[in-house]
C-alpha cells in the first residue's frame, strides 16, 4: 500500500543571525557564532490513508514544527514532505489543499473581524471550489457537520465559547475537502467536558468523511484514546514509533516509559510519583549522542557518544535506543 | 482533631454592571493538618476565587459577602488588614499557576527569598535567612542551590521556576498552602517531579495543602479528599477512592467519563452536552439541570441543599447517579 504522506529525512533549523554589534566585534577578532536550533532533526515517517497517527512529546521536542512542515506552512531546511492523494478523480481539490491544519488556540486562529459565513467560505471561493452565490448553503452544510446551526452564520468569533470556536476552526479546515488533518494541540485549550465533545467530533468526522489525522498533543491520555499509531519525539528526533497496543503495553524506549509513568491516571488513583530526574535540555545546546542520556537510568558511554538509529524491534515497532543492540 | 482550615458557607460575589455574579456561592470544606484536598472544576466554576477568598485577595468589584473562613479557629474574614498581611506568606502561602508572574524578574532568587523571610521575622539575620533559603531550594530538588540562588528567574526553566515558588512558599513553614493550578503549565515528566516534591513535603512537614486544578487525574493521584465545583458550588465532595470509584453527582460522573482512558480506547467518550451557564444568569434550580441526564422536575424549581451521605460524602443533588429513577 502506498502511504498518503511520506516524510523523508526532514530537518528544520532556526537560525538566529548575528546582530550588527556581533558582526562588528567579529571583524575585530572576537568569535561570535550564529545560534542554531535544530527544531526537527532528520525525521522520517509515513502515514497511511484512514490512519490516526499521534505525535507526542514535551515542549521543545519539535512536534509543532513538524506539524507545520507537513501542513506546508513552514518549508523544511532539508528533506522532503511528499503527499500522495488517494482521490485523484477529475475536479477533486488540488493536492496542496488536501492537508489542512487545526490550531491550538481557537481565540487567535479565527479572524475576529469576519463573520462565520465568510470565515468558512473564503478559501473554497478563492480556490474556485464553490461559486459566491452558493456561500450560504455551503457554510450551513459545514456548520451542520460540526454540530452548529444556522444561527452561527452571521455572528463573529467573539460571540462563541471556546468549544464552539474550535468547531468553527474544524469546519473551516473541512471546507476545502481535505484528506489529511494536522491537529496541533487542538483540544488542549478546552475544558475537560468540552474536550470530550470535540474529541468525539473528531472521531465521528473521521468515519463520515474518510479522513486521516496527524494528531499532535502532549496529553498522552488523548493520544492513547484516538491514535492507531504513536510517534514519540524528544528534542527534535523520533525516539520511538509504535502501534498503539505496543505503545501502551510494551514501550521500548526509556523516555517513552518515563512519559507513560508520569501521566496521572484515574484508574490508578492514589499513588506515589517516582518521576524521571532532570530537566529537558535546551534545544540550543542538545546533549551529544542520544539526546536522552543525561536523564536516562540505563545510559552508558556509548549513549553519550553515538546517536542511536531508529531500528525495527518488532514489526511496525521502531525504537532508537542502544539497549536494543546489546541483547 | 480540629481542622487547620474550615471554610463554612463561603460566598464571594462580584458586583458588575451586568448584575451580581455569584462566583462562589455557599462553599464549605475542611482541611486537616498534613492533608491534601483537591478542588476540581472547569473554567468559571469559582475554584480559583475560592482560593483567593481564603487569602483575602479578592479585588473590587468582588467582595466576600457571607460565610466564615476559620483558620486554626480564627475567622480570616474579620481579621484587620495588617494582621492578614502578616498571615500571608507565613502561616498561609500560595503557589500560582505561572511562576514567571509571581517571581520578580529583576531580583536574584536569593534576594527574593531572603526578603520573604525577613519581612515576616526581622530578627533573622541575613546569613541565617540565606542558609534557610538554600536548604529550602535543596528540599525541592534543585541541584547546587548555592550557585542557583545567585541566578535570576529568567535563567530557570518553567519547572525549575515552579520549584523556586514552592520553595518560597515553604520558607516560613506555613500550616496551609493553597496551590492554584501549580502544574498545569508544566510538561508531563516535570509535572511528575513537582507533584512528587509536594507529596513528600506535605508528608514531612505536616503542611495542609489545597490543590486547585481542572485535572481530575492529577488530584486523584495525590489528594485524600476531592471537592468538585460547578457554577460556584461544591456539588460533590468526598474521600478520593469513593468519589472516583462511584461518583454520585451526574456532573462528577460526566467529568470522569470525559477523561480519555486506555480502558475505553476508540469508543466515543461519554460527553456532557452543552456548556457551562453564565454565572450572571443562573437558573433558579440546580445550575447543572440543563446539561444533566438525570434531571427530574424538582431540579428546575429549587437548588438542592448539601446532604451528608453514608461514606462521608457531601452531595448536592436530588436524583443522584445509581439511585432508582423516580
Amino acid at each position: 500500500m502506498k502511504p498518503l504522506l511520506k516524510v523523508s529525512n526532514v530537518s528544520r533549523d532556526f537560525i538566529k543571525s548575528l546582530d550588527l554589534v556581533a558582526k562588528f566585534l567579529n571583524r575585530l577578532g572576537q568569535d561570535h557564532r550564529e545560534e542554531i536550533v535544530h527544531a526537527v532533526d532528520d525525521v522520517s515517517f509515513e502515514v497511511f490513508n484512514g490512519e490516526v497517527v499521534g505525535i507526542v512529546g514535551e515542549s521543545g521536542c519539535g512536534k509543532s514544527t513538524l506539524g507545520k512542515m507537513v501542513a506546508g506552512i513552514l518549508p523544511p531546511t532539508a528533506g522532503q514532505v511528499h503527499f500522495d492523494s488517494a482521490n485523484k478523480s477529475e475536479g477533486a481539490t488540488p493536492d496542496d489543499l488536501k492537508t489542512q491544519m487545526i490550531f491550538q488556540d481557537p481565540f487567535s486562529s479565527l479572524n475576529p473581524r469576519k463573520k462565520v459565513i465568510d470565515i468558512l467560505t473564503e478559501a473554497p471561493v478563492h480556490h474556485g471550489l464553490i461559486k459566491a452565490s452558493e456561500k450560504r448553503e455551503f457554510a450551513l452544510d459545514m456548520l451542520n457537520r460540526v454540530g452548529l446551526d444556522s444561527s452561527a452564520l452571521g455572528r463573529y468569533p467573539h460571540q462563541f465559547s471556546g468549544g464552539q470556536r474550535q468547531r468553527i476552526g474544524i469546519a473551516r479546515a473541512l471546507a476545502v475537502s481535505p484528506e489529511l488533518l494536522v491537529c496541533d494541540e487542538s483540544i488542549a485549550a478546552l475544558d475537560v467536558s468540552i474536550q470530550a465533545q470535540v474529541l468525539n467530533l473528531f472521531v465521528k468526522l473521521k468515519q463520515d468523511y474518510d479522513l486521516t489525522y496527524l494528531f499532535i498533543s502532549h496529553d498522552i491520555g488523548v493520544i492513547e484514546h484516538i491514535s492507531d499509531r504513536v510517534i514519540v519525539m524528544y528534542l527534535g528526533r523520533i525516539v520511538e514509533t509504535a502501534p498503539i497496543e505496543a505503545f501502551v503495553k510494551q514501550p521500548n524506549h526509556p523516555y517513552t516509559k518515563a512519559l507513560l509513568e508520569g501521566v496521572p491516571r484515574l484508574e490508578i488513583g492514589h499513588r506515589n510519583y517516582e518521576p524521571v530526574s532532570g530537566e529537558i535540555p535546551s534545544p540550543l545546546d542538545p546533549p551529544t549522542g542520544c539526546h536522552f542520556h543525561p536523564r536516562c537510568k540505563h545510559s552508558s558511554e556509548r549513549c553519550k557518544a553515538v546517536r542511536p538509529a531508529l531500528v525495527e524491534i518488532t514489526p511496525d515497532h521502531f525504537s532508537a535506543c542502544h539497549l536494543n543492540d546489546s541483547e | 482533631m480540629a481542622p487547620i482550615l474550615d471554610v463554612r458557607n463561603l460566598q464571594t460575589h462580584f458586583f458588575t454592571k451586568g448584575g451580581v455574579l455569584k462566583a462562589v456561592d455557599g462553599v464549605s470544606f475542611e482541611i486537616g493538618a498534613g492533608e491534601i484536598v483537591g478542588l476540581v472544576g472547569e473554567s468559571g466554576s469559582g475554584k480559583s476565587i475560592t482560593g483567593f477568598s481564603i487569602l483575602g485577595l479578592v479585588d473590587a468589584p468582588g467582595r466576600i459577602v457571607g460565610g466564615e473562613i476559620l483558620f486554626k479557629g480564627k475567622d480570616l474574614k474579620t481579621l484587620p488588614v495588617a494582621e492578614m498581611q502578616k498571615m500571608r506568606g507565613s502561616s498561609i502561602a500560595m503557589i500560582f499557576q505561572d511562576p514567571m508572574m509571581t517571581l520578580n524578574p529583576v531580583l536574584r532568587i536569593e534576594t527574593q527569598m531572603i526578603e520573604a523571610i525577613q519581612t515576616h521575622d526581622s530578627s533573622v539575620s541575613k546569613d541565617e535567612a540565606r542558609q534557610r533559603s538554600r536548604d529550602a531550594l535543596g528540599l525541592v530538588g534543585i541541584s547546587s542551590p548555592e550557585e542557583r540562588m545567585r541566578a535570576y528567574p529568567h535563567q530557570f526553566s518553567g519547572g525549575m521556576r515552579q520549584r523556586v515558588s514552592i520553595a518560597i512558599a515553604m520558607l516560613n513553614r506555613p500550616d496551609l498552602i493553597i496551590a492554584d493550578e501549580p502544574t498545569t503549565a508544566l510538561d508531563v515528566t516535570i509535572q511528575g517531579q513537582v507533584i512528587h516534591e509536594m507529596q513528600k513535603l506535605c508528608k514531612k512537614t505536616k503542611t495542609a495543602l489545597l490543590w486547585i486544578t481542572h485535572d481530575l487525574a492529577v488530584v486523584a493521584g495525590i489528594s485524600s479528599r476531592i471537592c468538585v465545583m460547578y457554577a460556584g458550588r461544591i456539588v460533590e465532595q468526598g474521600p478520593n477512592e469513593a468519589l472516583i470509584g462511584s461518583p454520585m453527582h451526574p456532573y462528577t460522573n460526566g467529568l470522569l467519563g470525559s477523561v480519555p482512558s486506555q480502558n475505553r480506547r476508540g469508543e466515543p467518550l461519554q460527553q456532557i452536552e452543552g456548556i457551562v451557564p453564565s454565572l450572571l444568569d443562573l437558573p433558579p434550580g440546580c445550575a447543572f439541570e440543563n446539561r444533566c441526564s438525570h434531571a427530574v422536575d424538582a431540579c428546575s424549581q429549587s437548588a438542592p441543599d448539601e446532604m451528608v451521605m453514608a461514606d462521608q460524602r457531601i452531595l448536592r443533588c436530588f436524583n443522584r447517579v445509581g439511585q432508582d429513577q423516580t
